[in-house]
């Protein structure tokens, strides 16, 4: 790259201004936009906190930050173009190393994250307005612990360390309400009564089994952080506190992890878009197409959300604006134009739906999807997206997309054994748990509930139990 | 409406210099690996990897505990990638990493997920090892120090000193000046003719200072049995007792020196590469290796310059004959060294048959010698520190 074209903030704030004005064009729909120019270091720095410019301390954080920082020394990634926060004002960085291209490129991908945050419905639940405040008011909360005499550094990171461990065990779509647990015991009432019948009198009457209203939960509970904390007698204020705090970030974070694919391709798809209407000069121009592509090749083997996205993104569109006869004759004669339809998509769709609806097989084969296994030490090619293949290689993307990734465990009985043990069922659907892992997650959750744990899961298609307890781990095989 | 402008925050130097927000976090990361590592260190120093390695050297040491775990997916959990349109299936695509954490990426080009493994230098793996020691007392303490009255160096000027000191030019500038200055006292002002012999108070002498300098020479006498009994085996172990020693002994002195010692019934100063490779045969005089040492350490290294660490490995496959002698000259080296240990290298299981020397020294009573048993890579570490209890140099003796 050769670019150097000097440029100061004035630059900036003019290419910012053209670049909003193709914004409103366009109609995206943008929280305020705040840009910070920032070094490498700063960079770094707000990356190890996923972009908060305030944060609670835990050792984690400077873990991410050396990995950051090395990766970055070796040149083995260099720095993302672009780091921006679901907040209202929506905040981003901007690296004053970057090129005046990167910097226009940045700016108009972070327009289309801000429109996303905020019209995506995943993001809802977020209170993008309080974010900042809220990890603030995180940060000076453990910052207390910490300083607390009595409870000290050590204490607190016990605790973290093991809130971490479960924090995304917790309920996937926030969108749905969870219900109260007045509406649970109505339900299993509702449920257990027997349907009205008209013909009662000549029916032998049915046998009535009384819903058990006393078990805790009453229904299987996601929220791993939240039914601790509600149902340990023995936690602290302070433990109760940090938990909460754990979940809430969570929380926060999961629209993001549910909308990646999405979140990357619509903000690159609008980066494109806006870019290509601006009219570069010709050395600018020359720099976007590379850098663009840079952003959007594909990683052999993997998946670049950036790259998958983008190609979803584009090919809804074109399905509407210049259908195939086939397509044509699908969607009939009144059907939304391309950008409409975009615009309906991002803000109905999270990643495991978008993929489904929109990704086709003709898409699929394009991209040269495949799905790997591993046999041995090798990962190896299972599944092509062929005429044969592509539904079963689509499956697989769905099942690992979004929070697809993280195994759904339940609360099943908090008093299992009549001996507060708490008893823990993995909704097993084809891959196992990875037992070392398993193992250490449960040690954590036996730190956190003071009492012993079980989990119930599926391991080389048997039935067992993974139990931690005071002698430690163990598994045995159930009947 | 028209969105509100965008705000723009420009890069302040000030900030960016202030801003390491993340210090604190790295240094309870960098406490936990410390912490981790000791708690391994047995393992870590039992790996052969880093016997040999010079210490600038990055190396790979397995952590534990700083691992974030949570509920992941195993073997068993597929991904998804892209390929280049040549996919076949059946086709290896990469390697399985220790860990799969199955979120659909491909595993191979993750770089450390979360690493089981650390790098760093051997240099700041040593400072660990020798936090481990603990041992606060030896490394705050002076290192035992030799002063050497080696150097003179120029120090100021004086009104006395030696004639072969004597700074002419400035005598003569004192002379000018006492010159011009009695042009106005002097009833009969001198003129260039009339003499002007110069005066005591003109010379000006260089001082020289002699310069005390604290030496810190050590020494490391390395002994080594290579009878036919050594085997690969036990001069491995050796080699790594030699190499944590020497690490060590860097760490406190500056001018570090090494010898080897290699003997059977005779012994012989050896390179490094004949030390540790080169195998005899024959029987074992042991007091042969003390005598040698003695020879050397009269010849090279004198006590009063040198603070010397002998340490001999052997098997203890010694001639009954030869005892006597031995004990006697590892009491005599025992009075030269800082700290002088013998240890014995039996692999397990070849301890019943074989004579043993530990009794032998156990009669010899000096107050820097020590012997250690080395039965298996683990023992390294753990007589390595009871090695170094009994180091002289922890009674910050200063000669």
């Amino acid at each position: 790259m050769t670019m150097a074209t000097p440029y100061d903030l004035q630059d900036l704030t003019a290419w910012d201004a053209r670049i909003r004005e193709k914004v409103q064009e366009f109609g995206l729909d943008c929280y305020p936009q705040e840009f910070e120019v920032c070094d490498h270091n700063q960079m770094l720095g707000y990356m190890a906190y996923s972009g908060m410019p305030s944060h609670y301390p835990h050792w984690s954080y400077g873990k991410a930050y050396e990995k950051l920082k090395t990766l970055y020394d070796y040149g083995v990634s260099g720095i993302p173009y672009e780091m921006v926060i679901n907040s209202s004002p929506a905040l981003a960085y901007l690296m004053r190393d970057n090129s005046l291209l990167l910097q226009i490129l940045t700016i108009a991908h972070v327009y289309g994250h801000n429109d996303f945050f905020k019209n995506n419905f995943t993001f809802k639940t977020t209170r993008a307005e309080y974010t900042i405040g809220t990890f603030k008011a995180h940060g000076n909360r453990v910052r207390t612990y910490v300083e607390n005499p009595s409870i000290g550094l050590e204490k607190v990171e016990a605790v973290l360390d093991a809130a971490h461990a479960v924090s995304l065990q917790c309920r996937r779509n926030l969108a749905v309400r969870k219900r109260t647990p007045d509406e649970d015991r109505q339900q299993l009432l509702d449920a257990a009564r027997p349907p009205s019948d008209p013909f009662q009198r000549i029916h032998r009457r049915r046998e009535v089994v009384e819903p058990d209203l006393r078990k805790v939960p009453l229904v299987p509970d996601e929220d791993l952080l939240l039914f601790i904390r509600d149902h340990n007698p023995f936690l602290a204020e302070w433990e109760k506190d940090l938990l909460t705090l754990v979940h809430e970030e969570a929380q926060y974070f999961i629209p993001q992890i549910e909308t990646k694919i999405m979140n990357e391709g619509w903000a690159t798809y609008w980066h494109k878009r806006i870019l290509d209407s601006l009219e570069l000069p010709q050395e600018l121009q020359l720099e976007f197409i590379v850098r663009h592509n840079q952003v959007v090749r594909p990683f052999p083997g993997g998946i670049n959300p950036y790259h998958i996205g983008l190609r979803v993104w584009e090919d809804i569109c074109r399905h509407y604006d210049a259908p195939t006869p086939a397509e044509a004759e699908a969607l009939g004669a009144a059907h939304p134009t391309g950008t409409q339809k975009l615009f309906e998509v991002r803000e109905a769709d999270r990643d495991i739906s978008f993929l489904r609806r929109h990704l086709s097989e003709d898409l699929m084969r394009d991209l040269h999807l495949f799905e790997y296994e591993a046999k041995g030490d090798d990962l190896v090619i299972s599944e092509v997206a062929d005429a044969d293949g592509w539904r079963q290689v689509k499956e697989t993307l769905l099942k690992s997309v979004g929070m697809g990734g993280i195994p759904v465990i339940r609360v099943e009985d908090a008093d299992y054994g009549q001996n507060r043990t708490l008893y823990l069922v993995h909704a097993h659907e084809g891959r196992d748990l990875q037992i070392e892992y398993a193992e250490k997650s449960l040690g954590y959750i036996r730190r956190l509930w003071q009492r012993d744990v079980a989990l119930e899961t599926i391991v080389n298609g048997k039935r067992s139990l993974l139990t931690y307890n005071d002698r430690g781990f163990a598994t045995k095989t159930l009947k | 409406m028209p969105a509100p402008e965008s705000i723009f925050r420009p890069f302040r130097h000030a900030d960016a210099a202030r801003s390491d927000r993340s210090s604190g976090d790295r240094m309870r990361h960098r406490q936990k690996v410390r912490q981790s590592i000791r708690e391994n260190i047995a393992d870590i120093v039992a790996e052969e990897s880093i016997i040999g390695k010079d210490r600038e050297r990055v190396i790979k040491v397995p952590i534990r505990g700083i691992k974030e775990y949570r509920f992941v997916y195993g073997d068993n959990a597929p991904g998804v990638g892209q390929g280049n349109g040549e996919s076949q299936p059946g086709q290896v695509v990469g390697q399985r990493e220790g860990q799969g954490q199955g979120n659909g990426e491909h595993a191979g080009d993750r770089p450390g997920v979360d690493y089981y493994e650390t790098d760093i230098t051997l240099e700041e793996l040593i400072d660990i090892m020798f936090e481990d020691l603990e041992l606060p007392d030896l490394e705050r303490k002076k290192l035992r120090e030799i002063a050497a009255q080696r150097f003179t160096k120029r120090k100021g000027y004086r009104a006395v000193g030696v004639r072969v000191r004597l700074d002419k030019r400035r005598t003569v500038k004192a002379k000018v000046r006492r010159k011009l200055a009695t042009r106005h006292t002097s009833e009969h002002f001198p003129d260039d003719r009339t003499r002007f012999p110069f005066h005591d108070d003109d010379l000006i002498f260089r001082h020289m200072v002699t310069d005390t300098r604290k030496e810190s020479n050590a020494v490391i006498l390395c002994l080594m049995d290579t009878s036919g009994s050594m085997d690969t085996m036990k001069k491995y172990l050796a080699r790594s007792f030699f190499f944590l020693l020497y690490q060590f002994i860097l760490t406190k002195y500056r001018n570090v020196e090494i010898v080897f010692v290699a003997h059977h019934t005779e012994a012989h100063e050896v390179s490094e590469e004949e030390f540790f490779h080169k195998g005899e045969s024959g029987g074992t005089f042991i007091s042969s290796a003390y005598q040698k040492a003695l020879e050397i350490i009269q010849a090279r290294y004198h006590p009063s310059l040198w603070n010397i660490y002998a340490f001999h490995c052997s098997d203890g496959d010694n001639f009954d004959s030869d005892n006597p002698a031995a004990l006697r000259y590892a009491k005599d080296l025992a009075d030269v060294c800082n700290l002088f240990g013998y240890g014995e290298i039996k692999p397990l299981g070849s301890r019943y048959y074989e004579s043993s020397m530990l009794n032998i020294f156990r009669r010899l009573d000096a107050e820097h010698f020590q012997t250690v048993l080395i039965e298996r890579k683990e023992d390294i570490w753990p007589s390595f520190k009871a090695f170094l209890a009994k180091d002289r140099g922890a009674d910050a003796m200063t000669a």
